[in-house]
């Protein structure tokens, strides 16, 4: 059992604060779980098996090397109750639906899915995208793949897992390529003090292509929690863009988690940009199981106010002849605080691995903060890892000469900022959310 | 261009300015009409480019003393996008790269700014797509300039051309050319020249700033002003450029000298 103590010497101060039981207060979340539904009576092994690691587990503290910068005291006094099922109307979403996606899409209400806001009439056949309760029915290969990405072990994995009742699936067979984008869109209704357990999986099978687009968005601004589970497979020679869009509402909590495995000869490709909630951490893992992979990876952390925003990838090599490409860049305005850790791991074994991580940072305030720190376990000996990490801010000279072209100063600042950022952006498949993103990156209050 | 009842564009008067507490200008007095071509010229460390820099608003610098008048307005009072929106331009020593930011939107924003200023509607990609185009070939660009990313990767020379097509969409009352010569074969000299001159109104005027009398040969001046020491030593016609390529700065100093001395 994990007891939090404060460190402060004066006894006088309240400690109360301080000292939650975040073994107990995890237990707390573990009774809130919902009642699993009887079509899905088949994954109650699943949720019991991660309960069982769950029940083991507490909620993390800084004193945990992992969440060392991200300290999560003001969620652990808040006592969260499911949400009410909220019925929401199309109109209420539709400025989120991508037209590109308009019949590609599933749309889940506080992680419970809405089959009146999705569409999937404009997908080949064969191909599934639907939510749990379907998909047990039409994919017996589900239960190879669910909850069996590495990491599951992780607390709020677990938690989410022993949760379950719904989520997305998407499969695609082999050698089918999906040309239009697949868009799943987690909505909150923002009820204060709500959690929800959004799930994700997503099946590429070997040769296939797809297009993914995950958004997690709130429809109304509240201290809501999402802790949210991806889970990509990805087969031989598969090829997945995948595009992770968090905009929660400022006020909210966003623990998310996308773990990636992929087979020899595979591509995955990830822009993962992070705009919203008051405690935002991704965890962003990669998993290569084969010769000849390839992983890009595009991270934009766009924060103010005081927003925390936590970016925590691992790319794992095993075999020999990998490739990754890694950009994150974190711009932080006001008292806000980016964390970004990059682990890669390089083993013996992945040999002729080829890796590249550039960690780039931009301060906008002289009270905001960023930890950056790229960890490389490398024991492979013919290897080409490079890193860098950069910590800037906007020049003098660089608004001075914006100025003499007749922009004001904050006009100026907006054009710097927007043009650190825009790299990140340039990287996503689908126009419509690129030009969304530009909107909201050129317009952002500095 | 020289007529003596022309307006006076920039008037400096008794100018003293510091830089983090290093006094740079010592007493500069200088007065431009429009019409006119001055060109100052200096070694290095005279204080040329703080000049030119202190007109357009560069934060680094602290005026200590003295005045600069722009077209009846204290220049002294306003910010750098004031000054450019009124009609200052700086032609940068160093333009500065913006990767991200195209040089299409770069220009247009910076166009529209100055049109709302005059109380103009702002042009629409459209319409503006059509201007700049007009204004490319004065400088001999080719349209790819505009797709790319501002000043990144492009040679000294192209860098040069863009500043005097952001003057060409500007227009400018007072354009100032920090040397904008240094570094440029002749070719690109003579395309950058060219452009300069098609500029030239009678509503207008150019202060420039070199180390080379070659520049000269094809912008030519009205006035030319030999600095050193943060003041202003001497002041003649174009032949000056001529006598100072000769004979060198030194000969100016003694010239002051034995001015002095008298």
């Amino acid at each position: 059992m994990t007891v939090e103590v404060s460190t402060s010497t004066d006894t006088t101060e309240p400690t109360l604060k301080a000292r939650v039981d975040r073994s107990a207060y995890l237990a707390g979340l573990l009774k809130l779980r919902p009642e699993l539904p009887e079509e899905l009576a088949e994954l109650q092994g699943v949720r019991d098996r991660a309960l069982a690691i769950a029940q083991e587990l507490a909620i993390p503290t800084t004193r945990d090397e992992e969440w060392r910068f991200t300290d999560l005291s003001s969620l652990v006094h808040i006592g969260f109750a499911l949400p009410d099922r909220a019925s929401i109307s199309f109109a209420q979403i539709e400025s989120f639906i991508l037209p590109e996606a308009v019949n590609s899409r599933l749309v889940f209400v506080d992680g419970t899915y809405a089959p009146d806001l999705s569409a999937t009439d404009d997908l080949p056949e064969g191909v599934l995208v639907t939510n749990l309760s379907v998909a047990v029915q039409f994919l017996p290969s589900l239960h190879n793949y669910l909850a069996k990405q590495q990491g599951a072990e992780e607390v709020f994995t677990a938690l989410n897992t022993a949760s379950l009742i719904d989520g997305a699936i998407v499969h695609v067979p082999k050698n089918q390529h999906v040309e239009t984008p697949i868009q799943i869109l987690f909505v909150s209704t923002a009820g204060v003090a709500t959690i929800a357990h959004p799930r994700c999986l997503v099946i590429a099978e070997s040769g296939s292509s797809l297009t993914l687009v995950e958004e997690f968005v709130s429809i109304a601004d509240g201290g809501y929690f999402t802790n949210a589970v991806t889970e990509i497979a990805i087969a031989e020679n598969a090829q997945v863009n995948h595009t992770r869009v968090q905009r929660e509402s400022e006020t909210a909590f966003h623990i998310g988690k996308t773990a990636v495995s992929q087979a020899r000869d595979s591509r995955y490709s990830c822009s993962a940009i992070s705009l919203g909630a008051k405690i935002a951490r991704h965890n962003l893992e990669v998993y290569q199981t084969g010769e000849q992979t390839q992983t890009t990876l595009n991270g934009l952390t766009m924060i103010n106010g005081e927003q925390v925003g936590d970016t925590h990838s691992k790319i794992a090599f095993t075999k020999p002849y990998g490739t990754s490409d890694q950009v994150q860049k974190c711009i932080v305005g006001d008292r806000a605080h980016a964390i970004f850790n990059g682990k890669v791991s390089v083993p013996q074994a992945a040999q002729l691995t080829n890796a590249a991580q550039l960690s780039r940072n931009l301060l906008l305030s002289p009270r905001a903060r960023i930890d950056t720190k790229p960890q490389l376990e490398i024991t492979a000996d013919n290897v080409k890892c490079a890193h860098g990490a950069t910590v800037s801010q906007l020049e003098d000279d660089e608004v001075f000469y914006l100025q003499s072209r007749g922009l004001n100063p904050e006009e100026a600042r907006k054009l710097l900022t927007y043009a650190f950022a825009i790299e990140i952006i340039n990287h996503i498949p689908v126009a419509s959310l690129k030009a969304n993103l530009t909107t909201i990156i050129r317009t952002q209050q500095l | 261009m020289i007529n003596e009842n022309s307006e006076v564009i920039l008037s400096v008067k008794d100018l003293t300015a510091d830089v983090s507490d290093t006094q740079i200008l010592k007493g500069l007095n200088l007065e431009i009409k429009a019409g006119e071509i001055h060109a100052i010229m200096g070694p290095n460390g005279s204080g040329k480019s703080t000049f030119s820099k202190l007109l357009a608003g560069h934060p680094a610098y602290t005026v200590t003393g003295g005045e600069v008048t722009f077209r009846g307005q204290n220049l002294l009072e306003m910010a750098p996008d004031d000054r450019a929106k009124s009609g200052v331009f700086l032609a940068f020593q160093y333009p500065l790269e913006i990767p991200g930011v195209s040089n299409l939107d770069f220009l247009r924003v910076s166009y529209n700014a100055k049109r709302k200023q005059e109380g103009l509607e702002e042009l629409d990609s459209f319409d503006f797509d059509e201007l700049v185009r007009t204004r490319l070939d004065l400088l001999k660009m080719d349209a790819a300039f505009l797709s790319r990313s501002v000043n990144e990767g492009f040679s000294g020379g192209e860098k040069k051309r863009n500043e005097i097509l952001q003057m060409a969409l500007l227009e400018p009352k007072l354009g100032i050319l920090d040397e904008i010569d240094s570094g440029l074969d002749i070719d690109a000299l003579k395309v950058v020249a060219n452009g300069v001159n098609q500029l030239r109104t009678s509503d207008n005027a150019i202060l420039m700033i070199t180390h080379y009398q070659r520049l000269l040969d094809y912008i030519v001046p009205d006035f030319v002003h030999v600095m050193e020491g943060g003041r202003i030593l001497t002041t003649g016609g174009k032949e000056l450029a001529f006598e100072l390529e000769a004979r060198g700065y030194e000969w100016v100093r003694e010239e002051e000298a034995a001015e002095v001395a008298r």
